[in-house]
């Protein structure tokens, strides 16, 4: 088992919180989660960003079912849960009764407005949701944990799931190797909607994520990140590896980390120098390794992550010329929010 | 009390009644019959005469979806929908009043496709009969304006959301005189908004609280028995506020309405817009001395099984008509209540089971009185029946 280590800026964000709002952290311990869930230290690392009180909206999914089992709770702040498609549509709810009654004095707090969802919850189900409750411009960060499958549910296939990959409903059969179609691009769909800002993050880089948190929040409208959540049970890794396997996606460039401004700017934040192949992530996975016997399968995973990859890096290029034509400052658009406070 | 007479049709009534109310929020999808309404009361938030945020949203799931967010936030919410849309919401409904939040939806009621009909019947409504919200129906314009009106204050004293139902454009699209009660008598009636009009609003920070645990078979049932024992608790409620309203409006509204039922032998038993002919059945074959009468149900759910009980006590036989039909062999969604609520009389009445004005096709007063004849000749042994439920108006 690994070694329990203190995560200094996730000890001093949840030290600032209590300070502020007698609250330590928004979800307490004491929860149902795996050992070894990628899901607490994401939701951790997302809350603990956040210095305003917080109003969280959840589909339904392994964080739901584990936070919430009646008559307890681990939420430690306003905390609702609906079903599976309507986490966004929720939180719209919420953040315009929100407006209506602050704009009538009947509330003086400042509230920011977080919606959680896993990737059925989010690319699949919830979608429809997602997609109108940005376009119509809530003031609210969405996050999805994408756990690349219906985890709660025993793993059957998402449109997060990638190309080869075992779930319950696409086996490994003698005629079919797995899922056949490559992943939905869910971060570069919720980029088209041209919302102030999208991401994606691993929690792995916790202080990546923090800092994509707070510079979401500079933003007022409809904010998306994306975060990758290795699931210990089914990808069936041994739970001190979690944070191993987010770390091997980001380094064989599977799940580049990067953020997008206004649907226009994009900057890809690492840049592994020498990218690891895609076949040492595979072969952490035993929902996935069988693939290594098909030369041609792991050939169209690389390929998919190279042309992904390659597309992004053009973008970046792309976005930083477009800054240039329009006269403006490409690095202060991503600059960190501390270091730019006067802008908000 | 200062009451002005205008012309309206039921979507005016209805968006004049949203408009007074001044609900904070309004979640809503456009569907035909209740396009309209929403049209209306998005004119008075363009003009800035309500407070009201209108979340149009993508489709009625997430339409009840906002509502649900919007009324534990602590806010007062509405939205409206018909046919599909309610069809579509059906899953959130049960969310809304699990959760106890007092929601108002608008349901402007609409046939269920296949085939495809935009037109009025109840199929819709009784999608929502054993979801735990409150239903009314609404005969007309007036009814239906005086019951959204009177549906804030019952949800939030019941916690529990409330369903007003008028019939698609029989009632939504039809002009009538409406009596409207001033602004300031509505506003007074239903109270200012504020969070803490609920128990546990989410917006209060300081108290964090869960909306939608999950529960294992050691809660669900006590949940759900909670639920039940508070439901039992609208009658006096819905009593309460339909007294309160009378000292504001002068018109009382009991559970159900009663035509000429004292000395009726034989009484026809109908919901929403159809009661007007009923009645008119019910004074055409009075001229021809029948002793007949008729009963409008106002309050559907909970159901008033006493009161219905106690109006058929003396009848000899009973025609219910539901404009909706149930596929089951039994009858109609309305005939299974009324048959319910007789069973323990003494004096049980024959009861028969007519289905009728589907899809929008319009009821005349001479059916309603076949229906009768149908009743009496089958409680007389004159005629027989090989099924409870027959179908009133099929063309040849």
């Amino acid at each position: 088992m690994a070694k329990k280590v203190t995560i200094q800026i996730l000890a001093d964000l949840a030290q600032e919180r209590e300070e502020r709002y007698h609250s330590h952290n928004p979800l307490a311990p004491g929860h149902r989660m795996c050992i070894g869930c990628g899901i607490p230290p994401i939701v951790n690392e997302v809350l603990l960003a956040i210095d305003k009180p917080v109003v969280v909206s959840t589909a339904t999914g392994c964080l739901e079912v584990t936070t919430g089992v009646y008559p307890y709770t681990a939420w430690n702040t306003p905390w609702i849960h609906v079903n599976f498609q309507s986490a966004a549509a929720v939180i719209g709810g919420v953040e315009a009764a929100y407006n209506v009654l602050k704009k009538k004095g009947l509330i003086g707090e400042d509230i920011e407005f977080v919606a959680f969802g896993g990737d059925g919850g989010t690319y699949d189900i919830g979608f429809q949701a997602l997609s109108a409750a940005v376009e119509r411009g809530h003031n609210f960060l969405y996050v999805c944990y994408n756990n690349e499958g219906y985890q709660n549910t025993g793993y059957q296939k998402s449109s997060a799931t990638p190309i080869g990959a075992y779930t319950k409903t696409t086996p490994v059969g003698s005629a079919k190797v797995g899922k056949q179609e490559p992943r939905k691009d869910l971060t570069m769909i919720m980029a088209a909607h041209g919302i102030p800002y999208v991401a994606q993050a691993s929690p792995h880089i916790y202080r990546d994520l923090t800092r994509k948190v707070k510079k979401a929040l500079t933003f007022k409208g409809p904010k998306f990140i994306n975060v990758l959540q290795p699931c210990t049970l089914s990808w069936r890794f041994a739970p001190e590896d979690t944070m191993r396997l987010a770390k091997l996606a980001v380094e064989t460039r599977y799940w580049p980390v990067y953020e997008v401004i206004h649907g226009k700017y994009w900057k890809v934040n690492i840049k592994p120098k020498r990218p690891k192949p895609i076949e040492e992530y595979i072969a952490a996975q035993p929902r996935w390794k069988h693939v290594l016997k098909y030369p041609e399968i792991v050939e169209r995973i690389q390929k998919e992550v190279d042309d992904k990859w390659n597309h992004l890096l053009a973008l970046e290029e792309m976005s930083k010329a477009l800054a240039e034509k329009e006269g403006i400052d490409y690095e202060a658009l991503f600059a960190n929010p501390e270091d730019n406070k006067e802008s908000q | 009390m200062p009451t002005k007479v205008i012309a309206l049709t039921g979507n005016q009534a209805a968006a004049e009644a949203m408009r007074q109310i001044n609900f904070d929020v309004a979640a809503v999808y456009p569907i035909s019959p209740q396009t309209e309404l929403m049209g209306f009361f998005a004119e008075y938030v363009a003009n800035g005469e309500v407070d009201t945020d209108m979340v149009a949203v993508e489709g009625e799931h997430s339409a009840m979806a906002a509502c649900i967010g919007a009324a534990a936030a602590g806010a007062r919410v509405i939205t409206a929908s018909a046919g599909p849309g309610i069809a579509y919401m059906v899953e959130n409904l049960y969310i809304a009043s699990g959760m106890r939040l007092p929601i108002v939806l608008i349901d402007v009621n609409r046939a269920l496709s296949a085939p495809l009909s935009i037109h009025c019947d109840h199929a819709d409504s009784m999608l929502t009969r054993d979801s735990s919200w409150i239903s009314i129906f609404s005969e007309n314009a007036q009814e239906a304006y005086h019951n959204l009106i009177m549906s804030v204050k019952i949800a939030e004293k019941a916690m529990f959301p409330v369903i007003v139902n008028y019939d698609g454009y029989i009632v939504s699209h039809s002009i009538e005189n409406v009596e409207v009660l001033d602004d300031e008598t509505v506003r007074n009636f239903v109270g200012p908004s504020g969070i803490h009009r609920i128990p546990y609003p989410l917006l209060d920070v300081s108290k964090p609280v869960t909306y939608g645990a999950t529960a294992q078979p050691d809660y669900y049932t006590e949940c759900k028995y909670q639920q039940h024992v508070d439901f039992l608790k609208v009658y006096d409620i819905f009593r309460e506020v339909a007294q309160e309203f009378e000292s504001i409006s002068g018109k009382y509204y009991d559970f159900i309405e009663e035509y000429m039922t004292d000395d009726a032998e034989y009484i026809g038993i109908s919901m929403g817009s159809s009661f007007g002919t009923l009645k008119d059945a019910v004074n055409a074959l009075r001229a021809q001395g029948r002793k007949v009468g008729a009963i409008k149900i106002r309050l559907y759910r909970p159901f008033p099984v006493k009161e219905v009980a106690r109006a058929l006590s003396n009848a000899k036989g009973v025609a219910v008509f539901d404009r909706a039909d149930s596929f089951d062999g039994i009858g109609g969604p309305l005939f299974k209540d009324v048959a319910s609520a007789v069973f323990h009389n003494q004096n049980r009445p024959l009861i028969h089971n007519f289905i009728y004005g589907l899809g929008g096709r319009e009821i005349h007063e001479e059916e309603f009185m076949r229906a009768f004849d149908r009743v009496e000749r089958l409680e007389k042994g004159v005629e027989s029946r090989d099924y409870l439920v027959e179908y009133l108006q099929v063309r040849a």
